[in-house]
Protein backbone atom coordinates (compact mmCIF):
# COMPACT_ATOMS: atom_id res chain seq x y z
CA UNK A 1 0.00 0.00 0.00
CA UNK A 2 2.85 2.28 1.00
CA UNK A 3 4.29 2.49 -2.45
CA UNK A 4 1.41 2.69 -4.51
CA UNK A 5 -0.13 6.56 -3.52
CA UNK A 6 -2.24 5.35 -1.33
CA UNK A 7 -1.95 6.40 2.39
CA UNK A 8 -2.36 3.45 4.50
CA UNK A 9 -3.64 5.73 7.52
CA UNK A 10 -6.51 6.82 5.07
CA UNK A 11 -7.66 3.29 4.80
CA UNK A 12 -7.21 2.21 8.54
CA UNK A 13 -9.28 5.38 9.50
CA UNK A 14 -12.21 4.58 6.72
CA UNK A 15 -12.05 1.06 7.53
CA UNK A 16 -12.77 2.08 11.55
CA UNK A 17 -15.37 4.41 10.28
CA UNK A 18 -17.14 1.51 8.31
CA UNK A 19 -16.79 -0.95 11.36
CA UNK A 20 -18.67 2.30 13.43
CA UNK A 21 -21.06 2.70 10.98
CA UNK A 22 -21.90 -0.40 9.84
CA UNK A 23 -21.59 -1.91 13.85
CA UNK A 24 -25.45 -3.52 13.17
CA UNK A 25 -24.72 -5.82 10.41
CA UNK A 26 -22.49 -8.06 12.54
CA UNK A 27 -24.50 -10.91 13.66
CA UNK A 28 -24.06 -11.89 17.10
CA UNK A 29 -23.73 -15.38 16.48
CA UNK A 30 -20.77 -15.27 14.13
CA UNK A 31 -16.86 -14.30 15.06
CA UNK A 32 -15.70 -10.59 14.40
CA UNK A 33 -12.62 -11.58 12.58
CA UNK A 34 -13.88 -12.48 9.65
CA UNK A 35 -16.54 -9.81 9.59
CA UNK A 36 -13.68 -6.76 10.39
CA UNK A 37 -11.32 -8.55 7.19
CA UNK A 38 -14.35 -8.14 5.34
CA UNK A 39 -14.38 -4.40 6.00
CA UNK A 40 -11.10 -3.68 6.03
CA UNK A 41 -10.33 -5.60 2.24
CA UNK A 42 -13.33 -3.68 0.61
CA UNK A 43 -12.13 -0.49 1.97
CA UNK A 44 -8.74 -1.53 0.99
CA UNK A 45 -10.26 -2.17 -2.67
CA UNK A 46 -12.64 0.70 -2.91
CA UNK A 47 -8.84 3.66 -2.94
CA UNK A 48 -7.86 1.16 -5.45
CA UNK A 49 -10.49 1.67 -7.28
CA UNK A 50 -10.93 5.39 -5.98
CA UNK A 51 -6.98 5.46 -7.54
CA UNK A 52 -7.61 3.47 -10.43
CA UNK A 53 -10.10 6.34 -11.93
CA UNK A 54 -7.31 9.06 -11.34
CA UNK A 55 -4.21 7.49 -11.30
CA UNK A 56 -1.19 9.35 -9.94
CA UNK A 57 2.15 8.09 -10.78
CA UNK A 58 5.18 10.26 -8.95
CA UNK A 59 8.09 10.71 -11.21
CA UNK A 60 10.40 8.83 -8.67
CA UNK A 61 8.65 5.92 -10.23
CA UNK A 62 9.21 6.03 -13.37
CA UNK A 63 12.87 7.86 -13.06
CA UNK A 64 14.93 4.38 -13.15
CA UNK A 65 13.15 3.53 -16.62
CA UNK A 66 13.14 6.65 -18.32
CA UNK A 67 16.41 7.03 -20.86
CA UNK A 68 19.52 9.26 -19.49
CA UNK A 69 20.88 11.81 -22.02
CA UNK A 70 23.35 10.06 -23.98
CA UNK A 71 26.22 11.63 -25.73
CA UNK A 72 27.07 10.56 -29.28
CA UNK A 73 30.15 8.96 -29.28
CA UNK A 74 31.66 6.29 -31.68
CA UNK A 75 33.15 3.08 -30.13
CA UNK A 76 37.46 2.06 -30.85
CA UNK A 77 36.68 -0.52 -32.87
CA UNK A 78 34.19 1.43 -35.16
CA UNK A 79 36.71 4.15 -35.64
CA UNK A 80 39.34 0.99 -36.45
CA UNK A 81 37.20 -0.22 -38.85
CA UNK A 82 36.74 3.07 -40.52
CA UNK A 83 40.30 3.79 -40.91
CA UNK A 84 41.35 0.76 -41.67
CA UNK A 85 39.49 0.15 -45.33
CA UNK A 86 41.13 3.53 -46.16
CA UNK A 87 44.64 3.71 -48.37
CA UNK A 88 47.36 4.48 -45.74
CA UNK A 89 48.21 7.98 -46.77
CA UNK A 90 44.31 8.87 -46.05
CA UNK A 91 44.24 7.21 -43.12
CA UNK A 92 46.91 8.84 -41.80
CA UNK A 93 45.08 12.26 -42.52
CA UNK A 94 42.12 11.63 -41.69
CA UNK A 95 43.51 10.14 -38.34
CA UNK A 96 45.84 13.43 -37.11
CA UNK A 97 42.54 15.81 -37.81
CA UNK A 98 39.65 13.48 -36.84
CA UNK A 99 40.83 11.04 -34.20
CA UNK A 100 43.64 13.15 -32.77
CA UNK A 101 42.28 16.62 -33.80
CA UNK A 102 45.49 18.04 -34.54
CA UNK A 103 45.41 21.28 -36.62
CA UNK A 104 46.00 21.52 -40.71
CA UNK A 105 48.89 22.75 -40.89
CA UNK A 106 50.68 20.39 -37.95
CA UNK A 107 49.50 17.72 -39.65
CA UNK A 108 51.04 18.85 -43.04
CA UNK A 109 54.62 19.38 -40.96
CA UNK A 110 54.07 16.38 -39.35
CA UNK A 111 53.63 14.09 -42.72
CA UNK A 112 55.72 16.56 -44.43
CA UNK A 113 52.65 17.49 -46.85
CA UNK A 114 51.57 20.73 -48.70
CA UNK A 115 48.34 21.87 -46.50
CA UNK A 116 46.12 21.64 -49.77
CA UNK A 117 47.12 18.29 -50.17
CA UNK A 118 46.37 17.54 -46.08
CA UNK A 119 42.63 19.15 -46.95
CA UNK A 120 42.15 17.12 -50.11
CA UNK A 121 43.40 13.68 -48.50
CA UNK A 122 40.75 14.38 -45.26
CA UNK A 123 38.18 15.52 -47.83
CA UNK A 124 38.59 12.56 -49.85
CA UNK A 125 38.95 9.95 -46.66
CA UNK A 126 35.96 11.29 -45.19
CA UNK A 127 33.97 10.86 -48.39
CA UNK A 128 35.27 6.99 -48.49
CA UNK A 129 34.59 6.49 -45.13
CA UNK A 130 31.24 8.36 -45.57
CA UNK A 131 29.84 6.25 -48.84
CA UNK A 132 31.14 2.61 -47.02
CA UNK A 133 29.06 3.46 -43.57
CA UNK A 134 26.14 5.45 -45.70
CA UNK A 135 25.90 8.03 -43.75
CA UNK A 136 27.12 11.56 -42.95
CA UNK A 137 30.56 11.85 -40.97
CA UNK B 1 -10.28 13.28 6.64
CA UNK B 2 -8.91 14.86 9.27
CA UNK B 3 -9.46 13.27 13.12
CA UNK B 4 -11.38 15.68 14.22
CA UNK B 5 -13.67 15.27 11.69
CA UNK B 6 -13.48 11.79 12.39
CA UNK B 7 -14.63 12.14 16.08
CA UNK B 8 -17.55 14.04 14.86
CA UNK B 9 -18.75 11.56 12.39
CA UNK B 10 -18.48 8.88 15.08
CA UNK B 11 -20.09 11.00 17.72
CA UNK B 12 -22.95 11.49 15.79
CA UNK B 13 -23.22 8.03 14.49
CA UNK B 14 -22.75 7.02 18.04
CA UNK B 15 -26.60 7.67 19.04
CA UNK B 16 -28.27 6.31 16.02
CA UNK B 17 -29.04 2.62 16.36
CA UNK B 18 -29.55 0.26 13.86
CA UNK B 19 -31.11 -2.50 13.75
CA UNK B 20 -30.14 -5.59 11.49
CA UNK B 21 -30.69 -5.29 8.04
CA UNK B 22 -32.63 -9.10 7.59
CA UNK B 23 -35.82 -8.22 8.94
CA UNK B 24 -35.40 -4.86 7.48
CA UNK B 25 -35.05 -7.02 4.01
CA UNK B 26 -38.17 -9.41 4.83
CA UNK B 27 -39.98 -6.47 5.37
CA UNK B 28 -39.03 -4.19 2.59
CA UNK B 29 -39.68 -7.78 0.33
CA UNK B 30 -43.00 -8.40 2.04
CA UNK B 31 -43.95 -4.68 1.14
CA UNK B 32 -42.90 -5.16 -2.38
CA UNK B 33 -45.21 -8.14 -2.88
CA UNK B 34 -47.87 -5.44 -1.65
CA UNK B 35 -47.53 -2.58 -3.73
CA UNK B 36 -46.78 -4.89 -6.70
CA UNK B 37 -50.25 -6.57 -5.75
CA UNK B 38 -52.19 -3.36 -4.90
CA UNK B 39 -50.99 -1.45 -7.95
CA UNK B 40 -52.08 -4.58 -10.05
CA UNK B 41 -55.59 -5.16 -9.25
CA UNK B 42 -55.68 -1.24 -9.23
CA UNK B 43 -54.91 -0.97 -12.78
CA UNK B 44 -55.10 -3.88 -14.87
CA UNK B 45 -56.66 -6.55 -12.37
CA UNK B 46 -55.87 -9.97 -12.55
CA UNK B 47 -57.42 -11.80 -16.11
CA UNK B 48 -60.88 -12.26 -16.66
CA UNK B 49 -61.52 -16.25 -15.78
CA UNK B 50 -58.50 -16.39 -13.11
CA UNK B 51 -60.20 -19.35 -11.47
CA UNK B 52 -61.05 -20.81 -14.81
CA UNK B 53 -57.12 -20.63 -15.36
CA UNK B 54 -56.20 -21.92 -11.89
CA UNK B 55 -57.10 -25.57 -13.75
CA UNK B 56 -54.06 -24.85 -16.57
CA UNK B 57 -50.75 -26.14 -16.34
CA UNK B 58 -49.04 -23.71 -18.43
CA UNK B 59 -50.68 -20.66 -16.63
CA UNK B 60 -49.43 -22.17 -13.03
CA UNK B 61 -45.75 -23.04 -14.60
CA UNK B 62 -45.40 -19.30 -15.13
CA UNK B 63 -45.72 -18.28 -11.23
CA UNK B 64 -43.60 -21.46 -10.58
CA UNK B 65 -40.72 -19.71 -12.79
CA UNK B 66 -41.06 -16.30 -11.67
CA UNK B 67 -41.58 -17.45 -7.96
CA UNK B 68 -38.04 -19.66 -8.58
CA UNK B 69 -36.79 -16.21 -10.04
CA UNK B 70 -37.78 -14.29 -6.96
CA UNK B 71 -36.74 -16.46 -4.30
CA UNK B 72 -32.99 -17.31 -5.79
CA UNK B 73 -32.75 -13.33 -5.95
CA UNK B 74 -33.68 -13.19 -2.80
CA UNK B 75 -31.36 -15.12 -1.22
CA UNK B 76 -28.42 -13.30 -3.02
CA UNK B 77 -30.08 -10.32 -1.89
CA UNK B 78 -30.25 -11.35 2.03
CA UNK B 79 -25.83 -12.93 1.49
CA UNK B 80 -25.57 -9.11 0.30
CA UNK B 81 -26.92 -7.56 3.35
CA UNK B 82 -23.56 -8.77 4.94
CA UNK B 83 -19.97 -7.92 4.39
CA UNK B 84 -18.19 -11.71 4.45
CA UNK B 85 -21.25 -13.09 2.78
CA UNK B 86 -21.27 -10.92 0.54
CA UNK B 87 -17.91 -11.52 -0.58
CA UNK B 88 -19.13 -15.35 -2.11
CA UNK B 89 -22.10 -14.61 -4.03
CA UNK B 90 -23.19 -17.46 -5.61
CA UNK B 91 -24.44 -16.16 -8.84
CA UNK B 92 -25.29 -19.82 -10.28
CA UNK B 93 -28.82 -19.45 -8.35
CA UNK B 94 -30.25 -17.32 -10.62
CA UNK B 95 -30.08 -19.72 -13.12
CA UNK B 96 -32.30 -21.84 -11.24
CA UNK B 97 -35.60 -19.99 -12.48
CA UNK B 98 -34.39 -19.90 -16.37
CA UNK B 99 -33.65 -23.74 -15.92
CA UNK B 100 -37.17 -24.79 -14.78
CA UNK B 101 -38.11 -22.55 -17.77
CA UNK B 102 -35.95 -24.36 -20.50
CA UNK B 103 -37.24 -27.42 -19.28
CA UNK B 104 -40.86 -25.68 -19.75
CA UNK B 105 -39.56 -24.73 -23.05
CA UNK B 106 -38.26 -28.33 -24.25
CA UNK B 107 -41.88 -29.85 -23.52
CA UNK B 108 -43.82 -26.77 -25.17
CA UNK B 109 -41.61 -27.42 -28.27
CA UNK B 110 -42.49 -30.70 -28.32
CA UNK B 111 -45.83 -30.18 -27.97
CA UNK B 112 -46.56 -28.06 -30.41
CA UNK B 113 -46.82 -27.45 -34.09
CA UNK B 114 -44.07 -25.89 -35.38
CA UNK B 115 -46.39 -23.58 -37.31
CA UNK B 116 -47.79 -22.30 -34.00
CA UNK B 117 -44.45 -21.80 -32.34
CA UNK B 118 -43.60 -18.38 -33.11
CA UNK B 119 -47.01 -17.22 -32.94
CA UNK B 120 -46.89 -18.48 -29.04
CA UNK B 121 -43.28 -16.67 -28.70
CA UNK B 122 -44.57 -13.76 -30.40
CA UNK B 123 -47.71 -13.30 -28.41
CA UNK B 124 -50.14 -10.68 -27.96
CA UNK B 125 -48.70 -8.26 -24.87
CA UNK B 126 -44.89 -8.26 -25.57
CA UNK B 127 -45.02 -4.65 -25.04
CA UNK B 128 -47.05 -4.65 -22.35
CA UNK B 129 -45.16 -7.56 -20.64
CA UNK B 130 -42.42 -4.71 -21.51
CA UNK B 131 -43.82 -2.15 -20.06
CA UNK B 132 -45.78 -3.53 -16.86
CA UNK B 133 -43.31 -5.27 -15.36
CA UNK B 134 -40.82 -2.56 -14.95
CA UNK B 135 -43.50 -0.46 -13.94
CA UNK B 136 -44.92 -2.67 -11.08
CA UNK B 137 -40.89 -3.94 -10.00
CA UNK B 138 -39.53 -0.06 -9.46
CA UNK B 139 -41.21 0.74 -6.26
CA UNK B 140 -40.25 -2.62 -4.63
CA UNK B 141 -36.62 -2.15 -6.53
CA UNK B 142 -36.28 0.91 -4.49
CA UNK B 143 -37.87 -0.92 -1.56
CA UNK B 144 -35.50 -3.59 -1.92
CA UNK B 145 -32.21 -1.05 -2.43
CA UNK B 146 -33.48 0.54 0.88
CA UNK B 147 -32.86 -2.44 3.23
CA UNK B 148 -29.79 -3.25 0.95
CA UNK B 149 -28.07 0.07 1.76
CA UNK B 150 -28.64 -0.42 5.45
CA UNK B 151 -26.52 -4.12 4.97
CA UNK B 152 -22.85 -3.39 4.13
CA UNK B 153 -22.94 -4.97 0.40
CA UNK B 154 -19.25 -5.59 -0.86
CA UNK B 155 -19.95 -5.85 -4.49
CA UNK B 156 -23.07 -2.89 -4.24
CA UNK B 157 -23.29 -2.99 -8.17
CA UNK B 158 -23.51 -6.75 -7.74
CA UNK B 159 -25.78 -6.87 -4.91
CA UNK B 160 -27.86 -4.14 -6.94
CA UNK B 161 -28.25 -6.43 -9.76
CA UNK B 162 -29.48 -9.14 -7.32
CA UNK B 163 -31.97 -6.80 -5.90
CA UNK B 164 -33.23 -5.45 -9.76
CA UNK B 165 -33.89 -9.56 -10.16
CA UNK B 166 -35.61 -9.71 -6.64
CA UNK B 167 -38.18 -6.74 -8.11
CA UNK B 168 -38.11 -7.90 -11.22
CA UNK B 169 -39.19 -11.64 -10.39
CA UNK B 170 -42.22 -10.14 -7.50
CA UNK B 171 -43.61 -7.70 -10.63
CA UNK B 172 -43.47 -10.75 -13.13
CA UNK B 173 -45.29 -12.85 -10.46
CA UNK B 174 -48.17 -10.49 -10.52
CA UNK B 175 -48.27 -9.48 -14.21
CA UNK B 176 -48.43 -13.17 -14.99
CA UNK B 177 -51.59 -13.18 -13.51
CA UNK B 178 -52.69 -10.52 -15.67
CA UNK B 179 -51.22 -11.60 -18.91
CA UNK B 180 -53.04 -14.38 -21.19
CA UNK B 181 -50.02 -14.96 -22.82
CA UNK B 182 -49.20 -18.43 -21.11
CA UNK B 183 -46.72 -20.42 -23.30
CA UNK B 184 -43.65 -20.70 -21.58
CA UNK B 185 -42.44 -19.22 -25.57
CA UNK B 186 -43.51 -16.56 -24.91
CA UNK B 187 -42.23 -16.19 -20.98
CA UNK B 188 -38.80 -17.43 -22.01
CA UNK B 189 -39.32 -14.35 -25.22
CA UNK B 190 -40.09 -11.53 -23.02
CA UNK B 191 -39.69 -12.22 -19.72
CA UNK B 192 -36.51 -12.33 -19.27
CA UNK B 193 -35.97 -8.89 -21.31
CA UNK B 194 -38.69 -6.79 -18.49
CA UNK B 195 -36.71 -8.37 -15.46
CA UNK B 196 -33.68 -7.59 -17.61
CA UNK B 197 -34.33 -3.71 -17.26
CA UNK B 198 -34.86 -4.19 -13.36
CA UNK B 199 -31.81 -5.98 -13.30
CA UNK B 200 -29.64 -3.20 -15.22
CA UNK B 201 -31.56 -0.34 -13.43
CA UNK B 202 -30.86 -1.99 -10.01
CA UNK B 203 -27.24 -2.69 -10.59
CA UNK B 204 -26.89 1.07 -11.77
CA UNK B 205 -28.50 2.08 -8.82
CA UNK B 206 -26.47 -0.21 -6.61
CA UNK B 207 -23.56 1.05 -8.04
CA UNK B 208 -23.99 4.45 -6.98
CA UNK B 209 -26.39 4.47 -3.75
CA UNK B 210 -25.53 1.20 -1.85
CA UNK B 211 -21.29 1.92 -1.82
CA UNK B 212 -20.71 2.87 1.68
Amino acid sequence: VGQSGIDAEDIVQETLLAIHVKRHTWRDDSPVTPWLYAIARYKLADAFRRQGRRPEVTIDAIAETAAAPQTESAMQWEVDRALGKLAPGQRAVVAALAVDGQSISETATNLGMKETAVRVAFHRGLAAITARLGRRP
Amino acid sequence: MKTEELIRVLSAEASTRRSAPEPVLYLAALLSVVVAGALLTMTMGVRPAFSAALGDVRFLFKFVVTIAVGLSAFVLVRRALNPVSSETLPLAVLLVGPAILAVGVGVELWALPSAGRSMAATGKNSLLCLTVIPALGIVPLGLILGALRLGAPTRPGLAGFCAGVLAGGIAATFYAANCSDDSPLFVATWYPLAIGVLAVLGAALGHRFARW
